[in-house]
């Protein structure tokens, strides 16, 4: 009986809040507008009750498992107000808290909304080959490995997966950050939680549920805005002891002056409102604002730290640059360039040597010659025939050993090439040398203005380390402006390099790809990692930016120090109304448990309300991005196939001039 | 073998609730003590317990039975 009384009384919170408003006001009008006390009286000793209800049943639950509870203090300080015959203080006390909770209910899942944004994405069913060969609707928590499932156009992939039938192309903006379509066919691996744009496919399930890259990140998301920063744990200890302190004092105050009003108002005065939500609603609001701009911090405390940052150290391969060689220059000897060139994509096509890939990508638009013999020779290239041509592709000793003269103009372009810090390949037709190909890795697109970024949010130190060799290292330092630049250096050098900085008292990042630069990644005081959400980044670091987007750093940073920022304003707005409301306690007339909880509830809003604006931050292009969207285009920034093929033509353009 | 239970709770809006929910579910015989996580911003319960004594609707009713909502439970 009692259990059904309590389940029903929770279960209407809602409507026991809205009567504990609508008697409390009528207990106003009868008084003020009919001047009947006695009607006001009973009226608000109903909002009391209605009120005082699911307090008590609250308090008491929490009691059941050891926990004194805010409900518990204001639960006791109604009791005592009714024992007084306080009724209209007990009733305003009930409605304020009561209504309280539910507007903060309403506004903190406003601050969620960003992780929310994301979950939606993972969908909610799957359609699943039955025995029969048939299609049923499941629910996504039902599907296991193994399963054979169907996506058709527009729809959520379910779990990640191999296609084993159908074709399509699948939008994978949600893992990779990438926001063109990638194509799938049987065999290609798909994502939980990308989209198909067209076709239809069919897919075996490998991993589902929370063990999908989609589910991981979530997860990884969700336990980060719960992860405690110093502050909060000192915040969590300090409540635990705090609420049973302020019954103790309020027990002592009864005691001592024998005024139950005294002892009542300090039980409200004493709730732990805005100091225990203030600091975890602001780190929630910017963790969230990051997991939508690709950027997940792993923590609160990370946000922190992150915010303290003045030295960042940055892997060269992968991190500043695209991690893949592309063709840098290619300067012609005489005959028909753009014969050379098909050739040379035609016998490097049949490879899968890295730098005949790059090769092949570069050119791969041109036309096509047949290759009728294709001869791979270790550590020198190919000899091929192709269109009738006899066609070497390789190195300098290739070309000699087949002698092919390389006159001195060639060798000066070689060591020049050399010196850029290219790998090379040379293609000679018929006996001649006809193409020199410089082939390196290339500096991401708006790295520079990123860096400039960095420096204006004062980051002091920006320091590139490298295992290239210290001429290409000092290249690339003196064109995107760093400060210092290291070369020659071994993984365990660089995580030598992090400690050494952290010796001096600086405060390390570390971006790195995640893979063969861990130790540094962990070491780092936070490890940013450039990594599509892949394990061994997602374990060792800090911070991930998920699109491998180097763009978001200065938008990380800089929302960590917002974030920072807004978490000691919160603390400072909960300090300031403790200390009024003491202050007024003691100073002032007016005050009472009513106006208490008001003051209490209002502060509460106050935090959240703030913590809010952080969900905005960044919402508004900054002067230098519109800049570059005007310079560049939209996508300048992708390493998209499409976008090196144009700039590399722009290359090419000076070189033939 | 342990197995691990995730409840979806309605959205919590006290730190309390926290304390609360984490002791109803230590209360549960079977739970794991250590393994029992809110996630007080997701609005979760996670918890490993013995599939032998309890399960994971029985620990969706001790949370229930503190005034609790729980709105979806799954069990892996």
């Amino acid at each position: 009986m009692l259990e059904k009384i309590k389940k029903l009384v929770l279960r209407h919170r809602i409507q026991l809040t809205a009567a504990t408003g609508a008697l409390t006001a009528a207990a106003f009008v009868a008084r003020l507008g009919f001047a009947n006390e006695q009607v006001a009286a009973w009226l608000m000793l109903a909002a009391s009750i209605a009120g005082g209800l699911p307090i008590l049943v609250q308090a008491i639950e929490s009691l059941r498992v050891r926990v004194v509870s805010i409900d518990l203090l204001v639960s006791i300080a109604m009791l005592g107000a009714i024992a007084i015959q306080e009724y209209e203080e007990s009733a305003v006390v009930a409605f304020l808290f009561l209504f309280g909770a539910w507007l903060e209910q309403r506004t903190l899942a406003k601050t969620r909304s960003a992780i929310k944004g994301l979950t939606e994405m993972a969908p909610q069913t799957a359609y699943r080959l039955s025995a029969d060969g048939g299609l049923e609707e499941v629910d996504v928590d039902e599907v296991d490995v193994g399963d054979v499932l169907e996506v058709r156009t527009g729809g959520k992939v379910p779990v990640d997966g191999v296609v084993i039938g159908g074709s399509g192309s699948a939008n994978e903006a949600s893992i990779t950050g990438e926001p063109l379509p990638t194509a799938k066919s049987e065999g290609s691996q798909i994502f939980a939680g990308t989209i198909l744009e067209n076709g239809t496919i069919r897919l075996r399930a490998q991993k589902v549920g929370e063990d999908t890259t989609f589910g991981r990140i979530i997860e990884l998301v969700e336990e980060a805005q719960d992860s405690k920063s110093e502050a909060e744990r000192f915040i969590d200890r300090f409540s635990r002891y705090y609420t049973p302190a302020v019954l103790v004092i309020a027990a002592i105050v009864w005691l001592a002056t024998r005024s139950v009003e005294l002892a009542v108002t300090i039980l409200v005065l004493g709730c732990p409102g805005a100091l225990v939500i203030g600091v975890p609603v602001s780190n929630v609001a910017g963790i969230g604002n990051g997991a939508r701009h690709g950027i997940l911090f792993k923590g609160s405390d990370v946000v922190t730290r992150f915010s303290r940052v003045d030295t960042i150290l940055f892997d060269k391969t992968g991190t500043l640059t695209y991690g893949s060689p592309q063709v840098a220059r290619a300067i012609p000897y005489g005959g028909d360039q753009a014969e050379a060139e098909a050739l040379l994509a035609s016998v490097e096509a049949e490879s899968d040597h890295p730098l005949a890939r790059a090769i092949a990508r570069r050119y791969a638009d041109g036309e096509k010659y047949e290759v009728t013999s294709s001869e791979a020779i270790r550590g020198e290239g190919i000899a091929a025939v192709a269109g009738g041509h006899r066609v070497l592709v390789g190195n300098a000793r290739l070309l000699e050993r087949h002698g092919v003269a390389i006159d001195e103009r060639a060798r000066a372009d070689l060591a020049e090439l050399e010196a850029e810090g290219n790998s090379i390949v040379l293609l000679a037709v018929d006996g001649r040398l006809a193409l020199a190909i410089g082939i390196r890795d290339r500096i991401r697109d708006g790295v520079a203005e990123d860096l400039a970024a960095l420096r204006k949010l004062g980051v002091r130190n920006l320091v590139l380390l490298s295992g290239d060799n210290q001429g290409t290292v000092d290249l690339v330092a003196r064109q995107l402006g760093l400060t210092e630049a290291h070369g020659g250096l071994l993984p365990e050098d660089k995580a030598e390099y992090v400690r050494a900085r952290q010796a001096r008292g600086e405060t390390v990042a570390f971006v790195g790809d995640g893979i063969n630069d861990s130790p540094s990644l962990a070491l780092a005081d936070v490890g940013i990692a450039m990594g599509g959400g892949t394990d061994v980044a997602i374990e060792a670091s800090d911070v991930v930016l998920t699109g491998s987007d180097f763009h978001r750093i200065p938008h990380a940073l800089g929302l960590a120090r917002a974030t920072r920022r807004n978490m000691v304003q919160n603390i400072a707005i909960a300090l300031t109304t403790v200390a009024f409301l003491l202050v007024s306690l003691v100073a002032s007339t007016w005050m009472n448990m009513a106006v208490g909880m008001f003051v209490h509830e209002g502060s509460i809003l106050v935090v959240i309300l703030n913590a809010m604006r952080l969900l905005r931050y960044g919402r508004r292009p900054t002067p230098i991005q519109k800049n570059r969207r005007h310079l560049t285009g939209v996508n300048s920034r992708r390493s998209s196939p499409r976008d090196s093929v144009h700039s590399n033509k722009a290359n090419r353009k000076e070189v033939t001039k | 073998m342990s197995k691990k239970a995730t409840l979806q709770l309605e959205t919590l809006a006290c730190p309390t609730c926290m304390q609360k929910i984490e002791g109803a579910i230590k209360g549960v015989p079977g739970v794991v003590g250590e393994s029992v996580k809110v996630l007080f911003n997701a609005s979760k319960a996670k918890a490993e317990f013995d599939p032998t004594q309890t399960s994971a609707q029985q620990i969706a009713d001790a949370v229930q039975d503190i005034g609790y909502d729980v709105l979806k439970v799954s069990e892996r």
